[in-house]
């Protein structure tokens, strides 16, 4: 019964979990706007829900075996001073993730209602 | 990872812009002092900034690596009534540059709004994680 729901909400738990990351990461490369030879990093979101979808169950996604693998973003421009931050592509990176966490949130939410009202009745 | 890290990446953040921006003002304020407490021209200083690898929760901070005297020479200029003047009438003024120190103040403070936002964000997606389910 609990590994239902557990499988019911994993999809949107793992998605919810890996725009945390992603977030993070974005706040790093902005934070390091103006570090020299600070290379931008960022992993690919559909990959590494794929994967995190193949494993077991809500949140084992997150051990060790299964971070999303990161890579460098490939500059538009080059820099005098080796930073390959791009201010607006990362801005514009943020706001996207921001809006998607919120939304990953709220189909959980409406989720959890879901449920909540097949168990009360 | 969690998103209650990009609290302290920003919060880095905020601190070394802030010290670049503390730096620019003292430059811009000494940009005439022809002496010093040594007797000699004020020297412009600069930030250097280095990323902070973190390597417990795998996110990158900002530090201020250390703050540099800029090596760059001395301006003189002629004016042989100063006090300060050498035998052929030379006085060595700062070698700030201003234009430079007002891009820098600039880009310090676009810097420091931009992890701002980043912060308030956080907190906001936090703060509706909260309320998960209800």
């Amino acid at each position: 019964m609990i590994d239902r729901l557990d499988e019911m909400m994993k999809f949107q738990a793992d998605a919810l979990n890996l725009r945390a990351q992603r977030q993070t990461l974005l706040a790093a490369n902005i934070a390091n706007a103006d570090t020299p030879n600070y290379k931008a990093v960022d992993f690919d979101f559909a990959k590494a829900l794929a994967a995190a979808q193949a494993s077991g169950s809500a949140g084992a996604a997150m051990a060790d075996a299964q971070k999303p693998e990161m890579l460098y973003r490939q500059p538009s421009q080059a820099s005098l001073d080796g930073n390959t931050v791009d201010m607006d592509a990362e801005r514009g990176q943020f706001a996207d993730n921001t809006v998607r966490y919120e939304a990953a949130l709220r189909v959980l939410s409406a989720q959890i209602k879901t449920m909540l009202a097949a168990v009360t009745g | 990872m969690s998103l209650f890290d990009v609290f302290g990446v920003a919060s880095s953040a905020l601190a070394a812009q802030s010290q670049r921006l503390n730096v620019t003002a003292s430059n811009l304020a000494n940009a005439d002092s022809v002496a010093g407490p040594d007797g000699t021209a004020y020297k412009a200083r600069q930030v250097v900034f280095a990323a902070a690898p973190q390597v417990e929760d795998g996110v990158t901070k900002v530090n201020v690596a250390g703050v540099i005297e800029d090596p760059s020479p001395a301006k003189s200029v002629y004016n042989p009534s100063h006090p300060l003047a050498d035998a052929q009438g030379y006085v060595k003024m700062p070698n700030v540059n201003v234009v430079d120190e007002m891009v820098n103040m600039m880009s310090a403070s676009r810097s420091y709004q931009s992890n701002v936002e980043v912060m308030n964000t956080a907190k906001t997606l936090l703060q509706k994680t909260l309320t998960l389910g209800q």
